[in-house]
């Protein structure tokens, strides 16, 4: 379609005037977007409240989205298991007579550590949880992976609270709303997690690659021991992420580390938990080393 | 202002009597479906990567292609604010993308003012090319630097999506001059 014909001003000042007008508008628009950019690069938390302001405006909908969305990914997962159901039953079946047996293991295991802590005097209590809510919304469209949370400052969540779900950690609080906070996944980019591996305890940091996958180093340079399918959990080094939350399984070992998928997609959380952030006890026994 | 395009009879509806396109809703459905696909994407998914294409700025520009003019051309500075409370890029990313669109399209209007379907196409195509790897560049500057394969598949995901895009704007566009009961 052609342009409309008010855009050929002519010779009326007033069409040349509101035409002149309309073009600054636009500059104005390129050069108020540059200063912006330039002061959240400067300062990324610069805009904060405005984003709370505004996640919190759009929060009850989303909410409402989000127990559809649950529930749409049930259905979409009961017709799929459905088709899959024999081969799946079968190997179910080998995995259970497997997981009986690491079961006693794991009861001797946990039979002794309690031991071993009321030997030490170590009691936890779960006061740690904070809230436990549902991820309503995320940055789908931009390569930042950002959510947010149902639940804000009213249920006393602050910044920089670890969140998991029960199968592994998702992220952590950056900016709280009153009835909204925003979490920073553990795939994107700035964040930055200490890890170990389960197996023996080699130490790492895990940085997202803002595609679902995490790249992990390692502290110690030297030979590469990481292996294909190894499991790495958060180490609590430095503090802020309690230690032995399941984090991702390495699945491409490169020379100075290695590519890792996370195992608790957000997606697929229908709930997740809010912990308090955590710090390392004072160790009970004098001993200067830390723990790797 | 409804010059040009919404007083001409051979698009939208046949005129009946005691019904005319409420000037309200042929104002307010542009912006409000700007604002709308920003937003409501966002609820679907979890994303782990960036999955959908940017919904908002595809539709800003089906809106400025389709009809030229209805938007004004310092629409990008309201619609890109709304784009970056919820987006995740840095504040200002859109402000600044939409509004530089804007006047690539403005100035192509210019230049080309009979297009064809192929020049709208490939106008619209580059700008979502540039708009993406634009978006790409501005997060990198804030964070740490992603992997430029991230994008790859959001790139070919939008291309697609916008003659979709395009479809249904074409589709809000008649509903916005739909003609409504007038009373007087």
């Amino acid at each position: 379609m052609a342009p409309p014909a008010s855009k050929r001003s002519g010779y009326s000042r007033r069409a040349q005037f509101s035409s002149f007008l309309s073009h600054t508008a636009g500059v104005v628009g390129v050069i108020i977007g540059l200063v912006l950019i330039v002061i959240s690069a400067v300062n990324p938390s610069s805009f904060q409240s405005l984003r709370a302001i505004a996640a919190d405006a759009t929060d009850p909908a989303a909410e409402a989205t989000a127990k559809g969305r649950s529930f749409g990914d049930n259905v979409l997962n009961s017709v799929t298991g459905f088709f899959k159901m024999g081969s799946r039953h079968a190997k179910l079946e080998k995995e259970l007579a497997i997981a009986k047996s690491r079961l006693v293991e794991a009861e001797a295991i946990e039979a002794e550590n309690a031991r071993l802590k009321d030997m030490l005097k170590l009691t936890r209590t779960r006061k740690d949880v904070v809230a436990v809510a549902t991820l309503t919304a995320s940055t789908p469209s931009s390569t930042r992976r950002f959510a947010t949370l149902g639940v804000g400052r009213n249920k006393g969540l602050e910044k920089g609270m670890p969140v998991r779900s029960a199968r592994g950690l998702i992220g952590r609080v950056l900016e709280v709303g009153q009835t909204s906070a925003r979490v920073l996944l553990i795939t994107d980019t700035e964040s930055l997690v200490p890890i170990r591996r389960t197996k023996d305890g080699v130490a790492g940091f895990a940085q997202g690659q803002g595609d679902g996958t995490l790249r992990v180093r390692l502290v110690n340079l030297g030979i590469n021991p990481l292996k294909k399918g190894d499991v790495i959990v958060s180490s609590g080094a430095g503090g802020l992420y309690r230690p032995g939350t399941p984090m991702a399984v390495l699945t491409e070992i490169l020379r100075d580390g290695a590519i890792a998928r996370v195992i608790s997609n957000p997606t697929d959380a229908d709930y997740v938990l809010v912990e308090r952030a955590w710090a390392p006890e004072a160790p009970p026994v004098e001993t200067p080393a830390e723990k790797p | 202002m409804l010059e040009g395009p919404t007083t001409r009879r051979d698009d939208g509806p046949r005129p009946r009597i005691n019904r005319a396109p409420s000037p309200i809703l042929a104002q307010v459905v542009p912006w409000l479906s700007v604002v709308l696909a920003t937003i409501v994407p966002t609820w679907f998914v979890i994303a782990s990567a960036p999955m959908f294409p940017p919904f908002g700025f595809l539709t800003f520009l089906a809106w400025r292609q389709l009809r030229p003019g209805l938007l004004p051309l310092w629409a990008g500075l309201p619609l890109g604010l709304v784009d970056d409370l919820f987006s995740g890029q840095p504040f200002g990313s859109a402000v600044l993308l939409w509004s530089l669109a804007a006047m690539a399209i403005d100035n192509m209007e210019e230049r080309f003012p009979w297009r064809n379907f192929a020049t709208e196409w490939l106008v619209a195509t580059s700008l979502i090319i540039l708009y993406i790897l634009g978006s790409y560049l501005l997060s990198n500057l804030v964070a740490a630097n992603a992997p430029i394969h991230v994008v790859v598949p959001q790139l070919v995901i939008s291309i697609f999506a916008y003659p979709l895009i395009g479809r249904l704007v074409a589709v809000l566009d008649r509903l916005r001059l739909t003609a409504v009961r007038i009373s007087r």
